[in-house]
């Protein structure tokens, strides 16, 4: 029985009725939580620990079998097409926000302040409302709070300043990880372990940039998700983007943590490469953020 | 690190399936998983139709007989989510992971963990849904569509409805990239893509298009939360926001996603009609070269549902042409199932006969789409029954049609059983003829302005929707003969020993018709050598 030439189909498969069971109590619990029961939370946790469970055993389980060898080349090639194509539908899901941007930016927000035929719309219903981005729109929703009342206004994220300097720092930790790979390929087992140490370290850092940001963004300039159309998207994209960088962040931990093991040869090691290949995808994405959202 | 080699090891000699209920539930065999994809989409099958009987009972008179008018909505919304994510594309999931392997000679699908996960999430996301039913406020009763600012109403149950929709779409994501995988990197080695069964092309542009446009819906529904929870307002003009936005997205999604039904379909009755007429598809390659286009096309023309929510004439204008475009490579399919039946030695049994019903109703189907592409026209058609009527002729005639007969036609293959052609056969005059009353004369009521999605109606309307609900009595009737011929052929049917081919010639037509049947649970370990060339 060669485990090298077949390709490897296992005989039966328990975490995913196990990830599905928690990822279905994670969403009815936020669903509970959201309508305001209190036992929505109790819910969440258990769920949310249940998923992690899985992806624990799964991932652990993936990595033992292929170190044993007994995934071939085509195997491979199945897991690389998986990962290509999930990161393009991540990049859809992106999209909808981007062209949500665009849209509200371009055509609705225009249309609002009586752009095309729509002049006599503003006249009756917004007449004081000025089409400039960046807009609360016609309401003034949110803004600065003063003395318990929210005032309407507020300030927007100035691009030259962190998140300038976390552009510098996702581009920097693309270079590590990179080197890491070369590491990995010339069995240099230093140079791959530093470039990931190097590579999680700068995402952290990205995300903590972030959230010193958003802390201002409440405390400070009354920029909030309730802050009309520029707020949320605001928040939508960047947030979302957060989010992708603690999965990336926490992805190559894992792989830093199999390298350190031993684990990756230079003619297998897909689990590095996946985690590489959406570490660029989150990378680009902050890219189109920084010029669409901060610069723009 | 060698025990676990072992453990593969003796995992790998046991052939056979576990036993009892734990089989289903940790299954990574793709013959398994089509099993559990099917009897669930059947049940959702009839979930579905009790829920359009309850509608058709309430519209069998004008005014109230039976239904609050809130719950009256509730119906024809649960109706089509049920439908389109509970039956109509699990079904064709079923289909894919029990024929693309057959079909391409592979030994399962490329990634069978993953598959099961999606089937798994399916019920997950459907449990999620179906369970809004019993909360206060009720069922999402917005339709399909989950417009705002009408959705963002729904009481308890919005946050369930949004999390099921995330739920099947992963399911389908997951499901999506497993065909293009198992496409892409299990063929047997002779099986060149311009060689594979068109079923199997027509799955692997359909697993773009899910993988294209389920995180769209995904993202959409995410900002109906964040703006009713949240304090967003993508879809608040007060915040500069705009509830338009969330039509353009959502048919983005949507347009593909009645394409996502309908392109298995086509290759369905591209694979059932060369067997009964035996002879090859004619135009094979015209055929992938037109699934491709309608499928790109299927990204361009999504405002065609919008033309009267107050678009820029520039967009009502593109968006009307774009579509048009849509009837040629569509005519070259119809064109070419036609042609491969001119002068065929036809047989009629019944998957021939819902084929054939599905090429001329479906093409029905098709030129009312062509009606409603027309903007101006559209002004008059635009939600009335006239659209109820259109969009249930693409999907009942078509895509169930074409689901029952892929049903006769590989139910022999699945069970090694023969089942009852007479009752089939009944079975298929009784939907071919009832689909028709129920069906056509909604054109007439939505010609003469009957809005869509309401429990009552002006007099007028009467005659038409009466002889609609006893069409529809009998269709949902009728469907029970074939919950009887899957049960009885399962348990054994005619008794007729069938063949590996079961039907003449079929061996020539497909991979599938040289394994035994029933086939043994593991197929294709090692890759056929020789592939049938007939469809050249």
């Amino acid at each position: 029985m060669s485990t090298h030439n077949s390709y490897y189909i296992p005989n039966k498969a328990t975490w995913p009725i196990v990830g599905t069971v928690g990822l279905f109590c994670l969403l009815a619990g936020f669903a509970n939580y959201l309508n305001g029961s209190a036992i929505g939370v109790t819910w969440m946790i258990l769920g949310l620990g249940v998923f992690v469970i899985m992806l624990a055993g799964w991932f652990t389980l993936q990595a033992i079998e292929s170190e044993s060898g007994m995934y071939n080349t085509q195997v491979g090639i199945s897991y690389r097409m998986g990962m290509m194509w999930f990161i393009f539908s991540e990049i859809m899901f992106f999209a909808v926000f981007f062209g949500t941007l665009w849209y509200t930016r371009n055509l609705s927000v225009p249309w609002l302040g009586g752009e095309g035929t729509n002049a006599a719309t503003r006249e009756f219903l917004w007449p004081t409302f000025d089409a400039i981005w960046p807009t609360n729109g016609p309401a003034h929703l949110g803004g600065k709070i003063v003395d318990g009342k929210s005032t309407g206004e507020f300030e927007t994220m100035h691009a030259w300043g962190i998140p300038f300097l976390n552009t510098l720092i996702l581009l920097t930790s693309g270079v590590t990880c990179t080197w890491a790979h070369h590491g990995l390929l010339a069995k240099n087992r230093d140079q791959l372990i530093k470039g990931l140490i190097a590579t999680v370290v700068l995402g952290f850092l990205f995300v903590s940039f972030q959230a010193f940001e958003y802390h201002e963004a409440y405390t400070e300039m009354g920029l909030t998700l309730g802050s009309g159309i520029y707020g949320s998207t605001f928040f939508m994209l960047t947030g979302f983007h957060g989010l992708h960088v603690c999965i990336g962040a926490i992805i190559l931990s894992v792989v830093l943590f199999r390298s350190w093991k031993g684990h990756f040869q230079p003619e297998n090691h897909f689990a590095f490469e996946a985690a590489a290949w959406y570490w660029h995808f989150v990378d680009v994405v902050w890219l189109g953020l920084f010029i669409f959202v901060y610069i723009m | 690190m060698s025990a676990v080699v072992a453990e593969h090891d003796h995992d790998h000699h046991d052939h056979g399936p576990a036993g009892g209920i734990k089989r289903w539930i940790v299954t990574t065999n793709h013959k398994d998983i089509g099993t559990l994809y099917l009897v669930f989409a059947l049940a959702m099958f009839f979930v579905g139709g009790a829920m359009a009987m309850v509608i058709r009972a309430e519209l069998f008179e004008p005014g109230m007989q039976f239904v609050q008018p809130q719950f009256f909505n509730s119906m024809t919304t649960m109706h089509a989510l049920v439908m389109v994510f509970g039956a109509v594309m699990p079904a064709f999931v079923g289909l894919a992971n029990w024929m693309i392997p057959m079909m391409i000679g592979a030994p399962d699908m490329a990634l069978p963990r993953l598959n099961n996960m999606s089937f798994w999430m399916l019920v997950a996301g459907i449990s999620l849904l179906a369970s809004t039913l019993v909360m206060e406020g009720g069922a999402p009763a917005s339709g399909w569509t989950l417009y705002p600012p009408l959705v963002l109403q729904t009481g308890k149950a919005l946050p369930f409805a949004i999390f099921s929709v995330h739920l099947l779409g992963i399911s389908s994501i997951m499901g999506a990239i497993n065909i293009i995988a198992t496409v892409f990197n299990m063929r047997a080695p002779a099986m060149t893509l311009m060689k594979m069964p068109l079923f199997v092309w027509t799955w692997l542009i359909t697993a773009f298009l899910l993988i294209a446009i389920m995180p769209v819906f995904a993202g959409a529904v995410t900002m109906l939360l964040t703006d009713k929870f949240f304090e967003t307002s993508f879809f608040d003009a007060a915040g500069g926001g705009d509830p338009v936005l969330y039509q353009h997205i959502f048919w983005f999604f949507g347009h593909p996603e009645v394409y996502v039904m309908i392109l298995p379909t086509f290759g369905v009755a591209s694979t059932i009609i060369p067997v009964f007429a035996r002879k090859p598809l004619f135009g094979y390659s015209s055929m992938v070269y037109a699934t491709a286009s309608i499928a790109f096309l299927s990204f361009i023309v999504w405002a065609h549902h919008m033309f009267l929510v107050g678009m820029p004439m520039a967009g009502e204008l593109y968006f009307m042409y774009a579509t048009m475009l849509i009837a040629i490579p569509t005519g070259v399919k119809v064109f070419n199932w036609t042609a491969t039946m001119w002068k065929g030695s036809l047989t009629f049994e019944t998957p021939m006969l819902f084929s054939i019903a599905f090429v001329v109703l479906f093409t029905m189907g098709g030129f009312t789409g062509l009606m409603m592409a027309i903007a101006p026209a559209d002004f008059q058609y635009h939600d009335t029954y006239f659209i109820v009527a259109h969009f249930h002729y693409t999907l009942v005639p078509a895509s169930i049609f074409i689901l029952m007969a892929a049903g006769y036609f590989w139910l022999p293959k699945w069970t090694g059983h023969m089942y009852n052609e007479k009752i089939g056969k009944l079975h298929f005059w009784l939907s071919a003829v009832s689909v028709n009353i129920l069906f056509f004369p909604q054109h007439f009521l939505g010609l003469a302005g009957m809005p869509r999605r309401i429990p009552d109606y002006a007099v007028q309307f009467a005659d038409w929707n009466m002889i609609s609900s006893i069409g529809g009595f009998i269709f949902g009737a009728s469907q029970l003969l074939f919950l009887y011929i899957v049960v009885d052929t399962i348990k054994g049917g005619t008794g007729e020993k069938v063949t590996d081919e079961v039907w003449e010639d079929a061996s020539k037509h497909g991979l599938e018709w040289t394994l035994p049947s029933p086939p043994p649970y593991h197929t294709f370990t090692t890759p056929p050598t020789a592939i049938p060339t007939e469809h050249f």
